[in-house]
Formats: C-alpha cells, sequence, structure tokens
C-alpha cells in the first residue's frame, strides 16, 4: 500500500533568466526511494530545496497529503527531515549537544536515545567532543545521527554521503532501504552508484546517463 | 554505522512544543556565547573605549562631560549594538544552522524573539551594567545615571529587535556590514532622540515619564512586530542559499 505524501505539479524554476526545469511532474509515496539524477548545476540542490520548502521561487504546485505546502508549513516540516550541504552543525558545540539541540527543536530529546543514535552513526567516544576537532567524515556523521532520531515520512537528502568512507555508505544505503521497507519516503541526490533495487530516478538535464 | 532505523515511520499530526523549541533556542545560543566568551568581551570593550576617550579627546571639564555625557553613553551603546549585531545570523548561515533552524515544526517568529532575547541578556546587558561606573566617570549626578540606565534598559531592546531585521535580511550578502548599518542608522535615530531626551529633562528637573512611555510604546510595537519581521526576512535569506 502506498499513499501518495508529496506531489509536485508542473514545476518550473529560472535561474538568471534561464529555465532550469520547467514541467516536472511526479508524486512520492511512501515506500519509493527517488534518486533526482543529473549533471553538476542542472538544479538537483534548488530542486530539494524548492521540495523542503526552503526556495519559494518557482511555479507550479507542491502539495503534502492533498495540501499545498505554503498553508501546511508547519506540519509539513514536523513530518519531513532535509539534510543540506551544510547540515548545521555548529563547530563550537559538542557532537551530543548538536544532536541533542536538532532534537529539541522537534520532540522531546531524551538522553539515551540521542547518545545511542551517536553511537549508530559511530561516534562512541566523539560525544563530547566539540565538532570542530572532529573531521570532516565525523562532523557529516552527527548530521547523518539525525537519521536515527526521525521520525519523519520523509526524507530529503542533499548528497548526503558526501566525505563519509565506502562502508558507512554500503550501511546508509542499507539503512535507507529499511527504511522504504518500514513506510518511509527518500529523496536524495549523489554522484554515488546506489546499491539499491527499486529506486526510481527523475532525470534532469538532457540525455544525462543516470546509472 | 548502524543500518536499522530505530524510530519507526510516524505521521506527526498534532503542533506544538514551541516552548521547548524557544528554550531550546536560548540555550544554545547562550552555551555558544559562552563557548566563544572572547567575542562577547568585543563590543563591550568598545563601548567603554569609546566613553572614556571622549573625555581625553573632547574636554575633561566635568561641566562638559556632565552636558555630553549621557549623549556619549547612548551613541556608543547604538555602536558597539550595531557592530556585534552583524555577527547575530552569520556563523548559523554559515554552516547550515539557520536552514534547519528556519525548517522546524515551530513558529519561527516566536523562536526570533527568543533568540533576539538571549542575545540582548548576553551581549547589551553588561554593557547596562557597566553604565553605573561610566556615570561616575563621567560626572553624572547618581539620579541622572540612573535614568540614564532607565533608559538604556527600555531603549537597547528596541535596537536589538530591529537591527536584528536587518541582520536576518543581509546575512546572505557578502560584505554586508556597511549596508546593514546604512538600513539601520534611520530606525535607530528615534530611540536615540529619545533616550537621550528623557535624561537631558532629568538633568534639567523635568519630567521623564513622557520620554520613557514613547520608548517604551517603541519597545512593545518591536517586539509585536519585529519577530515576525525577522522570521520573513529570514526566510528569504535561506532561499539564496
Amino acid at each position: 500500500m502506498t499513499s501518495t505524501l508529496l506531489e509536485a505539479r508542473q514545476i518550473h524554476c529560472e535561474r538568471d533568466d534561464r529555465p532550469l526545469f520547467s514541467g516536472l511532474d511526479f508524486r512520492v509515496g511512501s515506500g519509493e526511494l527517488w534518486r533526482i539524477a543529473g549533471p553538476n548545476g542542472v538544479g538537483k540542490t534548488t530542486l530539494l530545496r524548492i521540495l523542503a520548502g526552503l526556495n519559494p521561487a518557482f511555479e507550479g504546485e507542491l502539495l503534502w497529503q492533498g495540501e499545498p505546502v505554503h498553508r501546511v508549513r508547519t506540519q509539513y516540516q514536523a513530518n519531513l527531515l532535509f539534510l543540506g550541504h551544510n547540515a548545521g552543525v555548529s563547530s563550537s558545540l559538542t557532537a551530543y549537544e548538536n544532536l541533542a539541540g536538532w532534537q529539541a527543536m522537534r520532540t522531546p530529546a531524551v538522553p539515551e536515545q540521542v547518545m545511542a543514535a551517536l553511537a549508530d552513526a559511530g561516534l562512541s567516544g566523539y560525544e563530547d567532543l566539540p565538532a570542530a576537532q572532529l573531521s570532516a567524515g565525523q562532523q557529516r556523521r552527527v548530521a547523518l545521527a539525525r537519521l536515527y532520531l526521525s521520525s519523519a515520512p520523509l526524507w530529503i537528502l542533499d548528497e548526503a554521503f558526501t566525505a563519509v568512507d565506502r562502508e558507512a555508505v554500503a550501511q546508509l544505503e542499507a539503512l535507507l532501504a529499511n527504511r522504504v521497507r518500514a513506510g518511509g519516503a527518500v529523496i536524495l541526490t549523489t554522484h554515488h552508484r546506489l546499491a539499491l533495487e527499486g529506486v526510481q530516478v527523475l532525470t534532469l538535464g538532457e540525455g544525462y546517463d543516470a546509472v | 554505522m548502524r543500518s536499522e532505523p530505530r524510530v519507526p515511520v510516524r505521521l506527526q499530526e498534532q503542533e506544538g512544543g514551541w516552548p521547548r523549541a524557544a528554550v531550546e533556542t536560548v540555550r544554545r545560543e547562550w552555551l555558544i556565547a559562552f563557548r566563544n566568551r572572547q567575542d562577547l568581551m568585543n563590543p563591550l570593550v568598545f563601548f567603554v573605549l569609546i566613553v572614556s576617550l571622549f573625555p581625553l579627546g573632547v574636554s575633561p571639564e566635568p561641566e562638559f562631560l556632565r552636558q555630553a555625557g549621557p549623549g556619549i553613553v547612548w551613541v556608543a551603546a547604538l555602536l558597539s549594538i550595531l557592530l556585534s549585531l552583524n555577527l547575530l545570523f552569520r556563523n548559523d548561515y554559515a554552516d547550515g544552522h539557520l536552514e534547519q533552524w528556519v525548517l522546524s515544526p515551530q513558529p519561527l517568529a516566536l523562536l526570533a524573539l527568543a533568540r533576539v532575547a538571549a542575545v540582548w541578556v548576553t551581549t547589551v546587558l553588561p554593557l547596562v551594567l557597566l553604565v553605573p561606573v561610566l556615570a561616575v566617570m563621567l560626572h553624572l549626578s547618581p539620579g541622572t545615571g540612573l535614568v540614564l540606565v532607565l533608559t538604556l534598559l527600555v531603549g537597547t531592546p528596541v535596537l536589538v529587535l530591529v537591527g536584528a531585521i536587518g541582520a536576518a535580511l543581509t546575512v546572505s550578502l557578502r560584505g554586508s556590514g556597511v549596508l546593514l548599518v546604512l538600513i539601520m542608522t534611520p530606525f535607530y535615530v528615534p530611540v536615540l532622540i529619545f533616550g537621550t531626551g528623557a535624561v537631558t529633562a532629568a538633568v534639567e528637573g523635568a519630567s521623564i515619564t513622557g520620554h520613557l512611555a514613547l520608548l517604551g510604546a517603541m519597545l512593545s510595537l518591536a517586539v509585536v512586530l519585529a519577530p515576525l519581521a525577522i522570521a520573513g526576512a529570514l526566510r528569504i535569506s535561506v532561499s539564496n542559499g
């Protein structure tokens, strides 16, 4: 059973008077994994930011469970997890403070859960280190640890696998597959080769080989 | 990394939890301020320096200082607030926290108000607490010093609230420091006029309630309207990212 979570109708976006994409129609249902593919500069990030409700500069309609996103914004945001290029890990806070703070903005943060999520993300022993002292990959893991705390049905991940090692990418892919099986929906961009089945691909740009 | 999800997929229906989010916003602001406490010293040192250089640069006569003192303190406070506001959202914008903040399922205006209140406590309150000491240095009478502190307590929150709108609008621009100052200065002038006006009235033995009431009216307006403008400005800035 799949129910439509997010629906895009005739999305059209221009940048500097140059059309990035137009006439995009798609429905993302629960239990679906979507990959936005295309060469650099084609507007993948722009599209994801439009879908996350961060960028209102587009034409067309964006519906969350049949309601326009701008009208049910709070409800939409409660059901959305968005990870952008800069994931909002503050360098003067520790890994724990970063994750617990992120969680507290949504639902009450339970310390044990936050610690468990950090351990899941491979950060055991680094919980109380300021993020400034973590490597780029570890900082990324602090952001990715949110995936273990999120009950949101829709995940939008923009280049989420950047800077993490190959083993972690494989495990993240398995996590996404499990998540989709559990009824979540995932929209992502990545330049990694996804070893997953049943991925729906939305290709931006002409003649790009999306494999 | 673990490949099993920990939390089941759940559609969130009810809203709420903004008090918790507001408390978290304040807590985070203070925690970061505490970790970078040397940055908090900058506006403070700047403020004290301006006030103490005036007697050296212009005239150390008690008569002159008594007259110009309140104005000097007000201008110095205004300038140091203007300078520190430039950094208000800068780091959060750079590391992407602002994006997550805007995307949190809470009323953004309320969070912005909490944030500005937290910033006022960490950057402006210490400055106001220093004023009694500076008042002695400027040969102001204890009564005048008290009125000065009072006007600053009512007036500086307006400066921070209004300045935060400008900071939110310009955070995505490079080299926005001068722009922010140019945008904000006209809005600061009325606060300055009524702030110093109250102190001048007190020095001359006139009633200060009129000036204070106007400052209070500005504060009420700013508390209600500025958070909405800050939230709107933040959404615009984040959409440029």
